[in-house]
């Protein structure tokens, strides 16, 4: 059978309970097909409110200036740009798992894959809020882009990381809304065909653009998913890493460092990884789901949280010494005296990063740990939390205390609209995110009745006579598979 | 884009699909398409159907992004307006990689995407005949040709036999018009032969 590869049964299955193609599409459509629930409602008003705050804040911002904020004239990128970052490194989980883990065939992807694509262009969007904001004179935002002005034309300067970063985040947002949409097409036709009301017929109708299922399609839907993986797995790499040029290229001491492109590129997974639990412990509970993300899923996302947090402990340490090797007074006085120091101004927020992200995870070098439900959504809290201040520790207490001590500025504190702006992206984050899961399947269909006879448990049994067989028998009768 | 006959019969076992799929090919019948609700590996193969190129479309797009990056660079910084950076060459190829690479992949992604569309014809408001809405849930909608010389009830037994369930001979638009799948909407009239 060329539709059917062969999968160990020794490998746990990644649809749990009987599932025929029927009950796979019931399942995933029901939430979509029902009418939201108290819970749901609830928590959309919440992040609309949120989102509203938000906007008063900007609001806020614009009207005044940047001057609503409390930066000063040593820490120019207090909460704002430590919020765009941390948004960027959250968006990078969902093209990581639909890209990365698509060419390295791993098919636990498939039941994660949908919620965590839409959670990264949710994020995307609430970074690029940060930067946009921050610019003061926000009408004149469009002077970033390379179009023939009327100032020579002076063009923009694309030697500077800033710049880089203009074409980075864009083009991720780009890639990553094609890569998702072009995937959720076929289920948006699925939801299509099943629609018994008129509202719900012509949304999906539109949406789906006349999917019919051709084999021809198909084929040419295979090609574009695996190229655009491709195209999107250095993309996402790529992304992390101009952030941080934004950080390394400059000459501060904190900032200054060649290990920073890996380590943020770390960071990112990790804190991705960390939003994409929080998002799915809840997610499969309430929509219950459990039989499409299960144990198996949360267990492989934290044994990657395991890895990427102790990546990061690598790069903390690795930094740390190399601020003292390098015997540059200056970075090392940074480290010691501006971070290390638990007395001086913002040591609590480096330790704080510390047992966040690098102690904290540890846990989940026991199976038991990384299988237990509260504990996955307790921790992925913490990290989250961790990685804030990650990157929080990395601007704030590089730029507060300048070479200058006369221009040393301790106790930044933000402002209500700062933290308004930053609570109101989560707003907008929200809102997005309970929109998709009441509108949109929340798990690939198509992808899921793709590796259902290989992979679902009441398949398994299917395997007993493949694993009984002889190798050669099995050669013998398999080898001639593929060349219909 | 013209209203067909058909022979249409539904499979609910890739099985059992693959098998039909050679015989009815064999038997000299013209295979219109498979409807499936998910892509099948090798089904492509097994229909004859030729490789797609949308692959080379990609690297055509995102050879266009990186000629586009690095010429438009090249000529904005050292042509058009040359600024001096402390000193640094106008020409600074190494800090241009970033922009070139994004660019790259953004021609890439955005052309291949515009290019599947058009190739298969999908797009907001197109609307299509696709034989049975249960193609996109659980079921293999075969669908055969009806030519000249096709002999419906002959092509019906024989697609019973090869393992096909509620054969049936339907007349469809073979095209796309524009329409809501809320209205019962038709481009053409139904032929009324039937």
């Amino acid at each position: 059978m060329a539709s059917l590869r062969y999968e160990s049964q020794v490998r746990q299955p990644l649809v749990e309970g009987t599932k025929d193609y029927h009950q796979v599409t019931e399942d995933i459509c029901r939430p979509v097909e029902s009418k939201p629930s108290r819970l749901w409602w609830i928590g959309f008003l919440v992040s609309v409110a949120l989102l509203l705050f938000g906007v008063l804040s900007v609001a806020m911002e614009v009207t005044y200036g940047t001057g609503q904020w409390n930066l000063n004239r040593t820490i120019g990128w207090g909460w704002d740009i430590t919020n765009f970052v941390w948004w960027v490194g959250i968006g990078h989980a969902g093209t990581l798992i639909s890209a990365i883990l698509l060419l390295f065939r791993q098919g636990w992807r498939t039941g994660v894959n949908r919620a965590a694509e839409a959670m990264t262009i949710f994020a995307v969007m609430c970074a690029g809020q940060f930067p946009i904001w921050h610019m003061g004179r926000v009408w004149n935002a469009f002077f970033v882009l390379p179009y023939p002005n009327t100032r020579g034309p002076l063009w923009v300067n694309f030697n500077s990381p800033l710049l880089w970063d203009v074409f980075a985040i864009s083009t991720y947002f780009t890639v990553s809304l094609l890569f998702w949409y072009s995937g959720l097409i076929p289920d948006l036709a699925t939801l299509r065909d099943r629609a018994k009301k008129k509202w719900s017929k012509m949304f999906y109708g539109v949406a789906s653009f006349g999917w019919t299922g051709s084999t021809k399609h198909w084929q040419r839907h295979e090609a574009l998913s695996l190229v655009l993986a491709g195209l999107s797995t250095p993309l996402v790499l790529s992304v992390h890493t101009i952030v941080s040029f934004d950080f390394a290229t400059s000459i501060v001491p904190g900032w200054h460092t060649t290990i920073f492109p890996p380590y943020f590129v770390a960071g990112a997974i990790f804190s991705g990884f960390a939003m994409v639990q929080t998002l799915l412990v809840v997610t499969r509970k309430v929509l219950s789901l459990e039989e499409y993300i299960t144990l198996e899923h949360i267990d492989v996302m934290n044994k990657v949280i395991v890895l990427t947090g102790s990546i990061v402990g690598i790069a903390y340490l690795t930094e740390l010494f190399m601020a003292w090797y390098s015997a540059v007074p200056y970075e090392w006085y940074a480290f010691k005296e501006n971070r290390l120091n638990l007395n001086s101004p913002y040591g609590w927020s480096y330790w704080i990063m510390m047992g966040c992200n690098v102690l904290s995870p540890q846990i989940f070098w026991f199976r038991k740990m990384r299988r237990n439900l509260f504990v996955t959504f307790f921790m992925s809290i913490l990290v989250n939390i961790g990685m804030w201040f990650e990157r929080f520790v990395i601007i704030v207490t590089s730029i507060y205390r300048d070479y200058l001590p006369s221009s040393w500025s301790t106790y930044y504190t933000p402002t209500i609209w700062e933290v308004g702006f930053y609570l109101g992206t989560f707003g907008l984050f929200f809102t997005c995110y309970f929109l998709f899961s009441k509108y949109f399947p929340v798990i690939a269909i198509a992808e899921i009745k793709h590796i259902l006879k290989k992979n679902a448990k009441n398949y398994k049994a299917d395997m007993t006579p493949v694993e009984n067989e002889s190798l050669d028998a099995y050669a013998a009768k398999h080898v001639h598979d593929d060349h219909h | 884009m013209s209203v067909q006959k058909f022979v249409v019969g539904n499979f609910y076992d890739e099985a059992v699909l693959f098998p039909a799929v050679k015989k009815v090919r064999r038997a000299g019948y013209k295979l219109h398409d498979v409807f499936t609700p998910f892509p099948i590996h090798g089904l492509d193969q097994a229909m004859g159907l030729r490789d797609t190129s949308l692959h080379t479309a990609g690297f055509i797009y995102g050879i266009t992004g990186t000629s586009t990056a690095v010429g438009f660079i090249t000529w904005a910084l050292t042509l058009d307006w040359p600024i001096n950076f402390g000193g640094k060459p106008f020409f600074a190829l190494p800090a241009w990689i970033p922009v070139t690479f994004e660019l790259t992949v953004l021609f890439a992604a955005v052309g291949m995407v515009l290019t599947f569309c058009y190739l298969c014809q999908l797009a907001p408001f197109v609307k299509k005949d696709h034989f049975n809405p249960r193609s996109t849930d659980d079921t293999f909608v075969m669908a055969i040709e009806c030519t000249e010389e096709t002999n419906e009830t002959e092509a019906k037994k024989f697609l019973e036999s090869v393992g096909a369930t509620e054969v049936t001979v339907m007349e469809k638009e073979t095209g796309w018009w524009l329409g809501r799948y809320d209205h019962d909407t038709m481009r053409f009239q139904k032929s009324t032969n039937a």
